[in-house]
């Protein structure tokens, strides 16, 4: 070993950082378009899950383009052109951004969103000219982690047909469990409207009393995981609500009704 | 002391000085990544692979640390070599790599490659301290591909994701072991393993 001297530390650990940032960024660098496309393909793949067009068997990009993808204000729930957002609208690096994104007051901010984006994409299977169902992306805060999912509406917009949890950073066996594919079967068929349009749907500790009328608004909590478990009915409340998705679904409503 | 040969360097960590199986460590990973054969396997020729990689470029420059940086000099070797890793699997291998999720980067905290790069590669050549990396590594692996093995035959009826077993759920007649998928099992089988091994070489039994 060396002999020790301030000005040889110094030396030593200085030229290391600086070699072993360089190797960590090149490789960050070299790396990242295929990354990128993994994590696109990964999206596509979630969304094919949650609508339960995916198929193993078929390759990812060609049973997505049976999916129509829109880009929707969220302040009025109008669809725009795609041309109104910045090319390449990415919906998560819009949070970063003061022109795309506006942050929620702490009252409202029931998800513990902190910013919304003002754009959001959705998107809408069809059946020949009739819609079959609609994905929405939603988010939600739950113990250690923001929880992302698609959450797919039948064309009632109120009757659940999927819920996917893509990302999330829970404690596994746990929070995590949100990805367990025997939980999330449980949500299809649950309403998020009950029959004044408030959103009702939410996680109940103990079990569903299928007997019960509330029922039908009622998916099982998840054991040992208290906070995402209220992580997620809270998510559910936002996104459904007056700031989330409700206005663009008031508007997918009128059109299916002038158009049926 | 006598002159380390290669050989030795490269298979005594196997058998006779394994580090989960004598030293007992590294089994916290061992216990997350294990319930399949396919994410064992990939998480063993990460860990080999970074404490190989690691031991001997710590080797290469132990003549310039002093004895107040070394710890901070290996450390930073082998988070550098984890991030890479990391962004390799998430390049080309993405569905194992988020199936590992968090236990890539937890490399940095196995102690085992720390273990060998302070304990190894301080006072070895870069190329013997290269060959123990392989060796440690293959050891670490042995013990966790067999607890894979086991984990995922008798909790999923499978190997490698091919289905060996007809599930009583699809109308075969095997029903697949419930605790298997779950971590503690993994304690199990590594207990299994080591009183198997030292009952095999019974000098690796510790004194009380």
């Amino acid at each position: 070993m060396a002999e020790e001297s301030p000005r040889h530390n110094f030396f030593v650990t200085g030229v290391l950082a600086v070699v072993c940032s360089l190797l960590v960024s090149l490789t960050a660098i070299g790396l990242g378009a295929r990354q990128e496309r993994n994590r696109e393909l990964d999206r596509m793949r979630n969304i094919l899950v949650v609508t339960g067009l995916y198929d193993p068997a078929v390759p990812i990009e060609e049973a997505f383009s049976t999916i129509e993808i829109r880009l929707i204000d969220m302040e009025t729930g109008e669809y725009v052109e795609e041309t109104e957002a910045p090319p390449d609208y990415d919906q998560r690096l819009a949070l970063a951004s003061k022109d795309l994104s506006s942050p929620v007051p702490n009252k409202e901010d029931i998800a513990g969103i902190n910013r919304k984006e003002k754009y959001s994409w959705v998107y809408l299977v069809t059946d020949g000219d009739r819609l079959d169902q609609v994905v929405l992306p939603v988010r939600g805060r739950g113990l250690f982690s923001t929880l992302y999912a698609y959450l797919s509406l039948d064309s009632d917009l109120k009757t659940v047909r999927g819920i996917t949890f893509y990302e999330h950073g829970e404690t596994a066996g746990l929070g995590a469990e949100v990805e367990n594919t025997d939980w999330t079967a449980k949500w299809p068929g649950k309403l998020v409207y009950d029959e004044g349009g408030e959103v009702r749907l939410a996680l109940v500790k103990g079990g569903v009393n299928p007997s019960s009328t509330a029922s039908q608004y009622q998916v099982d909590a998840l054991s040992g995981a208290t906070i995402t478990s209220k992580g997620v009915t809270s998510l559910v409340k936002y996104w459904f609500g007056d700031a989330g998705f409700e206005p663009y679904l008031r508007q997918l409503a009128q059109e299916g009704a002038a158009s049926g | 002391m006598a002159e380390l040969k290669a050989r030795d360097v490269l298979f005594d960590p196997i058998f006779k000085r394994n580090p989960i199986g004598l030293l007992v460590l590294g089994i916290c990973s061992a216990l997350a990544v294990t319930s399949k054969l396919e994410t064992a396997l990939v998480m063993s020729l990460s860990v080999t692979l970074v404490i190989a990689v690691s031991s001997a470029l710590v080797s290469m420059v132990r003549d310039l640390l002093t004895s107040s940086i070394r710890m901070f000099v290996q450390i930073t070797i082998i988070a550098s070599l984890v991030i890479v890793v990391n962004q390799v699997l998430e390049a080309f291998l993405y569905d194992i790599s988020k199936q590992l999720s968090v236990f890539v980067s937890l490399i940095v905290t196995n102690c085992i490659v720390m273990g060998r790069a302070e304990g190894f590669a301080m006072s070895n050549r870069p190329w013997l301290s290269f060959v123990d990396g392989i060796g440690n590594g293959i050891g670490y692996s042995a013990i966790l591909i067999a607890v894979a093995f086991f984990r995922e035959l008798f909790g999923s009826g499978s190997l490698f994701g091919v289905q060996l077993l007809a599930l009583k759920a699809e109308g075969g007649w095997y029903e697949p072991n419930g605790l298997m998928v779950l971590p503690p099992s993994a304690f199990f089988i590594i207990g299994l393993l080591i009183f198997a091994l030292r009952a095999w070489k019974p000098e690796q039994i510790e004194e009380n």
